[in-house]
């Protein structure tokens, strides 16, 4: 890829990520939200983020955007991108970052924009803010903006306040705004969630579309599996706000090797697959993510997140195939670097099991 | 915003007439006889014949009613005097039309309920606003626990004391009177200083609880977050996206405040012996001046509601989605 190489010869990824950890303290005790993640991305490409829900996709988007509440979260670890640190950064440097080199669409388009400001007004806020651009430049700047995510009638529209929109319109508008400084990174929470289907599809391709014009890299956050399909080139797979699997989308698709992922293609309708197929969501619930505050009132130890060995343990259909014994309960498995699965299996031992168990149906115990 | 105000106008005129009609009957079901009143000291039976003759009282209630309502617009006479209009009845106990008396006292209620307001809103809000920027520190609970305790605070309570340490004790401050602010700027600012701190006081801590509530509320918004992933700085957030979005609810409380506000001025008149319209319609009721009770209770009436029409149209200014003109409420 054209990543620049680092100094040592090794290629930096243009958004690396390592060991990302935040973490809430709660009247209840720590919740250990993100724990342990890494990973790369490079211009130009998109990862799609997947996982149950709580599995801490959002707080993942926020501690990039360094958006996380310094009182209540403590986020520690790496985030290079393109060589900025910003774990830890001053909030005036991540100022000058966010909305210019990074920017985010929300989950919810009917909250995430501000009802008392024009639409025009809010996405040329950024661009004034951050390319030192006259206000009347700006306005011409969101006219465009406008008219390149797809609303009719921009200049006229332009004077709008977001009530006046509908829900798929709205969401062309966060986009607007959130390309309007022509960021490198683009992260996108579920952009589509909240959208009826056949709006949905139109703001994927949108969003493709814009990718290839603006050249940004993206993270896309979703649920939906059949959404990383169409348009992720690589997929981070996350379970209990730690990565369990990774690769280039088709390859994890089509040869899944956590039992988590195997669990959620399980769990989602397929072209391929029989249609007769029922399909079966993966049994049991992601374990609690919360370390009580030990009963004598000390500060519970820094560093032990709530669990020792896999989180996916009390779920998972395969443990007993690993050899070891207990590894599953006591050591926690690591996810190699490159295309793996945070799992305790062996090659073999994996592909003898998901072939014996092909598919688990429902009636079976 | 033209068609809700003049919608509004006539929905407050017809408030009032049901209000004056209301009242005037009422009146006419208590025992007294105004003419004694009107009559004075020394009177004769001649003497209270003559004047029932000459206010009309021996006339059907109707017909006085309809007498009342016309001499607001085109004036009346009484024997005692004229009573240009817009006349609403002529006082005997004042010797004098009831809209003059109204006219003289209004200045210096308006003077206090604006001023004191001004206080409240200006001290209230701004702590408020330091609370929840900075919400969890010391100074937040600081704020909190000191506005907790002033909430406790009564005008009657409080104001004496203030009057017996800063006034009579110490001398610091001059005793409260009101001068015309035409006349003598300083002296209106300085007399009313106390009043207007006073009475702030029992509603200061009220707006700044509010005010950091909705703040904080309103910091945890989607579109707040939103602001801030643009890059924007932290007091552009605050103010433009967060502020912005507490108006409404701190509009609409003051709004529901404009009685009380209204009767905290009445009291603190009381308190400091300043001659308004609380007092006036104390004194009033206390020599049963029926026109001048029935003038004090319309004026003020018609006041909240032209402020309640202000209020509602505020709303429109602050937030977009608000359309006046759309819909058969309010
Ligand atoms: N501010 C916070 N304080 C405490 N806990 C939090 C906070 N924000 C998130 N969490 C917890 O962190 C975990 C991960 O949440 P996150 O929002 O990232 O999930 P998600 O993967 O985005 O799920 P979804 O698909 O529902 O959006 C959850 O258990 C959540 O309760
Ligand atoms: S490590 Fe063990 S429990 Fe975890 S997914 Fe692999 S087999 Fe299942
Ligand atoms: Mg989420």
């Amino acid at each position: 890829m054209n990543a620049p190489a680092g100094a040592a010869g090794t290629p930096e990824p243009f958004l690396s990520v390592r060991d990302l950890r935040v973490r809430f303290s709660t009247e209840d005790g720590t919740v250990h939200a993100v724990d342990g993640l890494s990973f790369g991305l490079e211009r130009g490409r998109t990862l799609g983020v997947v996982g149950e829900s709580g599995s801490g996709k959002s707080v993942t988007a926020l501690a990039l955007m360094g958006l996380h509440d310094r009182r209540t979260a403590s986020v520690t670890g790496e985030v290079l991108l393109d060589g900025h640190e910003l774990t830890g950064a001053p909030e005036k440097k991540l100022e000058r970052l966010r909305g210019n080199r990074v920017a985010m669409v929300f989950q919810d388009p009917l909250t995430a924009l501000s009802p008392y400001h024009t639409v025009g007004r809010q996405i040329a806020e950024p661009f004034v803010r951050h390319t030192g651009a006259s206000r009347r430049q700006g306005r011409l700047r969101a006219v465009e903006m406008l008219g390149r995510v797809g609303i009719p009638q921009p200049a006229r529209r332009v004077d709008d306040y977001p009530h006046q929109f509908s829900g798929g319109m709205r969401q062309r508008v966060v986009i607007a705004m959130a390309l309007v400084c022509n960021p490198s990174l683009l992260i996108a929470d579920e952009p589509t969630t909240a959208l009826d289907v056949t709006v949905q599809a139109q703001i994927l391709d949108l969003l493709g579309d814009l990718r290839q014009e603006f050249g940004s890299a993206v993270v896309l956050i979703t649920h939906d599996l059949g959404v990383v399909a169409g348009t992720a080139d690589d997929v981070l797979v996350m379970y209990a706000g730690r990565a369990v699997e990774r690769g280039p989308v088709r390859e994890v698709l089509r040869d899944p090797q956590h039992p988590y992922t195997r669990g959620l293609l399980d769990s989602v309708p397929r072209l391929s697959s029989d249609p007769e197929e029922p399909l079966v969501p993966i049994p049991g619930a992601p374990p609690s993510l919360l370390v009580p505050h030990p009963a004598d009132g000390s500060r519970a130890p820094d560093g032990g997140g709530p669990l020792r060995g896999c989180p996916f343990l009390p779920r998972c259909a395969f443990s007993g195939r690993v050899e070891g014994g207990d590894r599953c309960r006591t050591e926690r498995p690591v996810l190699p670097a490159g295309r793996g699965a945070a799992c305790h299996l062996t090659e073999r031992q994996r592909r003898t099991a998901f072939a014996e168990e092909a598919r688990p149906r429902p009636g079976r115990p | 915003m033209l068609r809700f105000l003049v919608r509004r106008t006539l929905g407050a005129a017809a408030v009032l007439l049901l209000i004056s009609a209301f009242t005037f009957f009422l009146f006419f079901s208590i025992p007294q006889d105004p003419a004694l009143l009107a009559c004075g000291k020394n009177c004769t039976a001649d003497a209270v014949a003559l004047i029932h003759r000459n206010l009309g009282l021996d006339d059907p209630v109707p017909l006085q009613y309809a007498a009342f309502m016309t001499g607001i617009v085109t004036g009346r006479e009484f024997a005692a005097g004229p009573c240009p209009a817009p006349c609403f009845g002529y006082s005997f106990a004042n010797d004098r039309p009831v809209f003059e008396t109204l006219a003289d006292r209004f200045p210096t209620t308006a003077s206090l309920t604006v001023g004191g307001a001004v206080v409240f809103l200006a001290v209230g809000l701004g702590a408020g606003m330091i609370a929840a920027a900075r919400r969890g520190t010391a100074t937040d609970k600081v704020v909190s626990s000191v506005s907790l305790v002033l909430s406790s605070m009564q005008i009657y309570f409080l104001g004496p004391v203030v009057l017996g340490v800063l006034v009579y004790g110490t001398g610091l401050l001059p005793s409260p009177s009101y001068v015309p602010l035409t006349e003598d700027p300083a002296g209106w600012f300085t007399g009313l200083l106390i009043p207007w701190c006073v009475m702030a006081v029992i509603f200061t801590a009220n707006y700044t609880r509010m005010a950091r509530s909705t703040l904080i509320e309103q910091l945890q918004e989607d579109h707040v977050r939103t602001a801030r992933a643009k890059g924007m700085p932290g007091r552009t957030v605050f103010f433009r996206y967060a502020w912005r979005g507490s108006l409404i609810p701190i509009v609409t409380i003051f709004g529901m405040d404009l009685g009380s506000l209204f009767g905290g001025a009445m009291i603190t008149e009381f308190t400091f012996g300043l001659a308004g319209l609380g007092r006036l319609a104390v004194d009033s009721v206390i020599d049963i001046d029926l026109p001048m009770i029935m003038g004090v209770m319309l004026f003020s009436s018609a006041l909240i509601l032209l402020c309640n029409i202000v209020v509602d149209a505020a709303y429109a200014l602050i937030d977009p989605r608000v359309r006046l003109d759309a819909g058969s409420s309010a």
